[in-house]
């Protein structure tokens, strides 16, 4: 075996290992890399996390946003399509917050099942097109240019 | 001018656009400044010690330790 | 002085090059520049703030393309013990290291509007951190030792670890919940991303490449005349104790 060869060897095995150790420490640490769970992986859960620090995304359920006359409150549904929990928040709103579209809550799961907000950040979906086009696919009724664009 | 001043204002969003193209090209042209000023630095000492080891004795120039 | 013969031959075909990447930077850049913020149209979401995606997305796209060059270097500078591999290496950590900072800077700038948080620890955001301080960390190693083979020798080690981390910033957003959106091109004939702005994005990616060509050229030949100083000062700085061994054997 030549030292070039020898070295080669050495290099994929070193990148094999390294390889197999960081995917066996992300699938262990699998929970932690989340950065939101769905209201159905929080129902799922045996041990529900009432009154914990967490985070809740999915999207804002269409015709669920209240405001509260006279303060910043703001009450809505957020959804993944199969469950539901209710939300309350009271701060500034990102611009992207909208119904129907995605959004993160960090905050804590009341007994009560209402999910109390502290902050609020949209999530915002990989389709880009110019507002006419959105427009046209909404009167074609497609599901993509469902979203409110007015603000 | 109007369609300008709107252009600039970016719907409302000017102070994050603009600050992203404007940092984007500092670093950019930035880093590329630089490169081509060391390589000009470099390419200049090269020449230089050719020049001088043209005209004197042969890579002996920059000797500074006197000969024993 | 075989070692010598590659990098006169990288010097013939870089010379070729790099008018053309240059040239081909600027006009692409003009076009790009034209119609990411003139000629296309506001996204239905998020107005005109799309147009940060411009110059975000094409970063981070070369900030892993140099990564995955910087890696291929320094294999092939570690096994083969090529001496250009070794000086690309060097010459590429600080190319990737900007694309990589555009990318974090422009990220926190469009995040701020549209998600209402400069920042999160989410796993694509810090994966692409980490990504910026393997970065780092190899400029720092490449310059941490006297003996620059030691130094070059190291920093490729490092440069072959921080490679795990590429496929987590790609896949990050299929495999955890992330505040950032999944990839919008996943496919070039069905992206998700309307016509009318994919133009701007592909130009102004062109434009980064030719830019990463053009640079990455400009510090190699920096970094091979650095390379023949060095080696006419290590014969100079020798004339005498070379004498003194001359004569005793």
């Amino acid at each position: 075996m030549t030292r070039k060869r020898r070295r080669l060897y050495i290099l994929v095995l070193f990148l094999l290992g390294l390889g197999t150790a960081t995917a066996l420490t992300l699938t262990a640490f699998q929970d932690n890399l989340v950065f939101f769970y769905s209201p159905s992986d929080i129902v799922a859960k045996a041990d529900v996390p009432y009154e914990r620090n967490l985070r809740l995304g999915g999207l804002v359920e269409m015709g669920s946003v209240e405001r509260v006359s006279g303060s910043t409150e703001i009450r809505f549904r957020i959804t993944d399509l199969q469950h539901t929990i209710p939300v309350v928040y009271s701060g500034v709103l990102p611009d992207l917050f909208r119904e129907g579209q995605g959004v993160v809550a960090q905050g804590r799961l009341g007994r009560d099942g209402v999910f109390h907000a502290h902050e609020l950040l949209a999530k915002h979906d990989e389709n880009y097109m110019p507002p006419d086009v959105a427009d046209a696919l909404k009167r074609a009724g497609h599901p993509q240019g469902e979203a409110d664009p007015g603000r | 001018m109007g369609d300008f001043s709107t252009w600039l204002a970016m719907g409302g969003y000017a102070a994050f656009v603009w600050p992203s193209y404007a940092i984007t090209a500092v670093l950019l042209i930035g880093l590329l400044v630089v490169s081509l000023w060391n390589l000009r630095r470099g390419e200049a000492e090269l020449a230089r010690n050719d020049r001088a080891g043209r005209t004197g004795a042969p890579g002996r120039r920059d000797r500074k330790v006197p000969h024993p | 002085m075989h070692r010598f013969a590659n990098p006169a031959r990288f010097q013939r075909l870089a010379g070729a090059i790099l008018p053309w990447s240059a040239g081909l930077t600027v006009l692409l850049s003009i076009v790009g520049l034209w119609f990411a913020l003139v000629a296309s149209p506001p996204d239905y979401q998020q107005s005109e703030t799309v147009r940060i995606m411009y110059v975000h997305v094409p970063a981070a796209w070369m900030a892993l393309f140099v990564y995955a060059n910087l890696a291929v270097a320094s294999a092939i500078g570690l096994v083969w013990k090529h001496p250009l591999a070794d000086l690309a290496a060097k010459a590429m950590a600080p190319i990737g290291a900007t694309f990589t900072g555009v990318c974090l800077i422009t990220g926190a700038l469009w995040g701020q509007p549209m998600w209402g948080t400069w920042w999160v620890w989410d796993a694509r955001l810090t994966s692409v951190l980490i990504l910026f301080f393997f970065y780092v960390g190899h400029i720092a190693l490449t310059n941490a030792f006297d003996d620059p083979t030691r130094g070059t020798r190291a920093a490729a080690v490092l440069a072959l670890v921080g490679v795990v981390n590429l496929p987590i910033v790609k896949f990050s957003v299929d495999w955890w919940n992330t505040l950032h959106q999944p990839a919008s091109i996943t496919r070039l004939d069905a992206p998700a991303i309307h016509p009318s702005m994919l133009t701007p994005l592909l130009l102004m990616a062109l434009a980064f490449f030719g830019y990463y060509v053009t640079v990455l050229i400009l510090r190699l030949r920096h970094e091979i005349v650095c390379r023949k100083l060095r080696a006419l000062r290590l014969t100079q700085g020798m004339g005498a104790p070379a004498m003194v061994e001359q004569g005793g054997s």
